[in-house]
């Protein structure tokens, strides 16, 4: 098992380096060293390379990065003849890179030209496939198109295109890669609730899959989940990612990035046994573990209870994931779930704790320390009390046969006041019946 | 003349097996009507021949006839008028009053608008108790009285006296309209002893109640539900599902206020629901509810440093102060103290440091009392659950019941649910 694993984990450091982003790029995007926007957008290809640079540049505050993503958009924009994504980038460059950068309505106008004579050409193909009622043509033709509006980045048409396919797949084989362009154009949309559901169809078709497939789809599904914030499911999407993943989906998502993501939402999510279960001592994910030894060393820390050195780490990677296209929106909440985790963690084993010696494993004062710890009493998650004038935190026992007792004398009370109503109320009922029935039955009249 | 003589005559000699009422009470019904009515001024001193306790139906009819005409009234307003109709109340006989129980509430009415006139409701307050236990053929039946009583009791500020008959668990009305009042009333003098988990089951019965149409009363009962609610357990709880859909639909909308009042009240904020309850004053003053507005306002800082004692071993009272947004440390020392008096939370104050201790609740629920009190409830709730398991049969063998079941015609007015539905959960 263990030359195994590390034959696969030598493999994946090998397709990473083949890439071209070598070393600087398994770092790069977690390194807290001014991002390395080159070794950065290595990782990634396709349409999301340049929706990710521009995502940067617009996030980034310092100005030299700014600059650079927005050349490599531009430059990756203008390759893919994507001018929607082109015209984005030259609007936002401004003409702060020189004469080479500036609007280039003749191209785009050519661009356009040629992508509307190749769409007209695609659609009359589609049509003779369509008359002649030949399935696998059909679906073809729809493929065709919609790799060209995906292309030009027409992304709904695109979508709609794949759809459409559908109706016209014959094998397993086609239905999955229906369902796997459809996910790709819906992350690239947003419209995460696709994503879900056609992982799903994907992994109900009879056929075995091939591993690097469903390794794509455990990725996918899991970038669905954090973006609809269960955080849970998507740690353990990321964590069932195999190894075979490696580069091969870099139109979507790096091996690195499902070593951040799975981590990072696995320490928001998990409990400590689930920590050591599924991910210190899962082989696949260690894997990618090792892609990002920050990142590793993070939950190491996290699992050692050293808690001080795992938050400045974090704080460490935080503005380099502050600038990733699908961590940014979550960030903050996962961060904060990790601290009170870790708080909460912390504080299990002990019957009492200091509250100084506490802050400065946390890093915070004191005074903040106990806001914190008070919210999370509040909320039920540390069964504690704070003695505030001696700064210590006293664990609570709750009573069992106290709290018995009180509740069973409160059901008790709750029983009768509620019997009582509801005798109550079948007698109102009875007599509206009998007033409605036999008017004349009543004892008393007014 | 001579026939009331006659009568007064029957009446003397015709009191005393059940046989002799059921003719006197046939006698006293032919002379009802015109033939007293018209000597109606004059029979007060044929009363005097009469006594109240062994003559007390036909005491009753004449003393109906005298003061049904208000001529009659006005002419022995107060003194010695009063004084009579509150001995009959005392000291009749409850058997024979019940044979005619309209008379008997007339007059008790009778009495009840002499005291407001006079305005000193105190005085309507022994007699009606006294009627309210005559006229009742059980303890669990309601009638039309309870609200009166429970009116006067408010009115003197006598909330004592109303316990006496509110301790009593009602389960029989007739009138749909004397619940709605009783339990308006009764939680009005629940409210004024500050019990308000026991004024809140008597609004929440009048919220709930069966209804097609709204009435006045279960709006102004809603409002106070809903203060009390805040009072007592800072949240307003959702209609059960049986309340009727004309309450859950409508209510709402004739509340308003009090309805924002509570949204405001959960956000936590003291100094939101301040300015809130300013803004609308005006409104809660017509309503006569301002002052359990105020309670609600202070009941906000009681919630808020009992979080505290959830959350915290010792803190200082100035904590204390600035985390329920209170001005002073003084202030804060003031609302725990009184907190701690009332048993609301267990704590003590070191006024040298002014540190404020929380400790467990102390009860261990090993002394005798508390046994005692558990075993009470025990010995109540089964009686509670025998009657239940009686009314179930009884329900099963109705035959109206049975009916609607087979027919399964008009479900929702005879649903099953309706019986069965609280029980479930506990079982």
């Amino acid at each position: 098992m263990d030359v195994d694993c590390e034959v696969s984990a030598a493999a994946a450091t090998a397709v990473t380096n083949g890439l071209g982003g070598g070393e600087q790029a398994a770092a790069a995007p977690v390194s807290a060293d001014q991002l390395d926007v080159e070794a950065y957008a290595a990782q990634y290809s396709g349409r999301t390379r340049v929706a990710r640079l521009l995502f940067i540049a617009e996030r980034c505050g310092v100005e030299a990065i700014q600059l650079e993503a927005l050349r490599m958009a531009h430059d990756e924009a203008r390759a893919r003849e994507d001018t929607v994504l082109y015209l984005d980038a030259v609007l936002k460059i401004n003409g702060r890179l020189g004469p080479r950068y500036r609007h280039d309505q003749a191209w785009v106008d050519s661009v356009n030209r040629r992508a509307e004579q190749r769409k007209e050409k695609l659609e009359t193909e589609l049509n003779g496939y369509r008359t002649n009622l030949i399935k696998e043509s059909i679906r073809m033709g729809y493929n065709d198109i919609g790799d060209f509006f995906y292309a030009h980045g027409h992304l709904s048409e695109a979508f709609k295109s794949y759809i459409r396919t559908r109706d016209y797949c014959t094998t397993s084989k086609h239905i999955v890669q229906m369902c796997m362009h459809v996910i790709l154009v819906s992350i690239e949309l947003g419209q995460f609730a696709h994503v879900t559901n056609y992982v799903s169809k994907a992994e109900q078709t009879p056929d075995t899959l091939d591993a690097v497939i469903v390794a794509k789809l455990r990725a996918a599904a899991g970038l669905a989940n954090l973006e609809t914030k269960k955080y849970k499911l998507a740690a353990r999407k990321f964590l069932e990612t195999g190894p075979e993943l490696g580069s091969n989906y870099s139109e979507v998502i790096a091996p690195q990035d499902v070593a951040v993501y799975g981590a990072l939402c696995a320490l928001a999510s998990f409990d400590r046994s689930e920590l050591k279960s599924k991910v210190i001592d899962n082989i696949n994910f260690r894997n990618f573990l090792e892609l990002v030894p920050e990142v590793r060393e993070l939950v190491n820390d996290f699992y050692a209870s050293r808690y001080g050195s795992c938050l400045e780490h974090l704080e460490k990677l935080k503005p380099n994931l502050l600038l990733d296209i699908h961590l940014r929106e979550h960030l903050g909440t996962l961060y904060n779930d990790i601290r009170h985790k870790a708080i909460i963690q912390y504080t299990l084993p002990f019957i009492s704790v200091d509250l100084n010696t506490m802050a400065s494993a946390f890093k915070s004062s004191v005074s903040m320390l106990e806001k914190e710890l008070a919210a999370l009493i509040t909320e039920n998650k540390i069964q504690a009390r704070i003695d505030s004038h001696n700064k210590i935190l006293y664990a609570r026992h709750a009573d069992q046969r106290n709290a018995t007792f009180q509740r069973a004398l409160q059901t008790g009370n709750e029983f009768e006041r509620d019997i009582k109503a509801m005798l109550l109320r079948a007698n109102l009922i009875k007599h509206d019946f009998n007033q409605k029935n036999w008017p004349g039955q009543r004892k008393m009249n007014l | 003349m001579e026939s009331v003589e006659a009568l007064v005559a029957h009446i003397q000699g015709l009191s005393g097996s059940p046989d002799e009422l059921a003719q006197l009470h046939g006698l006293l019904k032919q002379a009802d009507g015109d033939a007293l009515r018209v000597h109606s001024a004059g029979l007060l001193p044929f009363l005097s021949h009469l006594h109240p306790g062994a003559h007390s139906l036909g005491y009753l009819y004449l003393l109906d006839s005298f003061v049904s005409s208000s001529a009659n009234l006005r002419a022995h307003a107060g003194g010695d008028l009063l004084v009579t109709v509150a001995d009959f109340l005392t000291s009749c006989s409850a058997d024979q009053i019940r044979m005619a129980p309209d008379k008997f509430l007339n007059v008790c009415r009778v009495l009840k608008n002499e005291v407001m006139q006079l305005n000193a409701p105190i005085r309507g307050i022994a007699p009606l108790r006294a009627a309210v236990r005559k006229i009742q053929t059980s303890s669990e039946q309601l009638t039309p009285l309870h609200a009166e009583y429970l009116m006067l009791c408010l009115l003197a500020k006598q909330y004592k006296a109303g316990l006496s008959v509110l301790e009593d668990d009602i389960f029989e009305v007739d009138q749909p309209k004397d619940l709605f009042l009783y339990c308006y009333y009764g939680a009005m003098i629940y409210i004024g002893l500050k019990k308000f988990r026991k004024a809140l089951e008597l609004l929440h019965n009048a919220v709930t109640a069966p209804m097609s149409s709204l009435n006045a009363i279960t709006v102004e009962a809603y409002k106070k539900y809903v203060l009390v609610s805040l009072i007592q357990s800072g949240q307003v709880p959702s209609f059960p599902k049986y309340t009727s859909s004309t309450a859950q639909r409508n209510l709402k909308n004739h509340t308003q206020i009090y309805v924002d009042l509570s949204t405001c009240y959960g956000t936590g904020s003291y100094s939101d629901l301040e300015t809130f309850i300013q803004s609308n004053a005006e409104a809660f003053q017509t309503d006569n509810n301002f002052g359990l507005v105020k309670q609600v306002l202070s009941s906000m800082y009681k919630r808020n440093i009992q979080r505290l004692t959830q959350t915290y071993l010792t803190l200082s009272l100035e904590d204390i102060a600035s985390s329920v947004q209170l001005n002073t440390p003084k202030e804060a020392e003031m609302h725990v103290l009184r907190m701690i008096e009332d048993g609301e939370i267990h704590a003590t104050i070191n006024q040298k440091d002014g540190m404020v201790s929380f400790n467990e609740d102390p009860e261990q629920y090993k002394s005798s009392e508390m046994v005692e009190h558990i075993d009470s409830s025990i010995q109540r709730l089964m009686a509670l659950s025998k009657k239940l398991t009686s009314i179930d049969q009884n329900i099963s063998c109705d035959h109206a019941f049975l009916m609607k079941v087979q027919s399964g015609r008009e479900r929702a007015r005879f649903d099953y649910d309706d019986f069965d539905s609280v029980p479930h959960k506990y079982f």
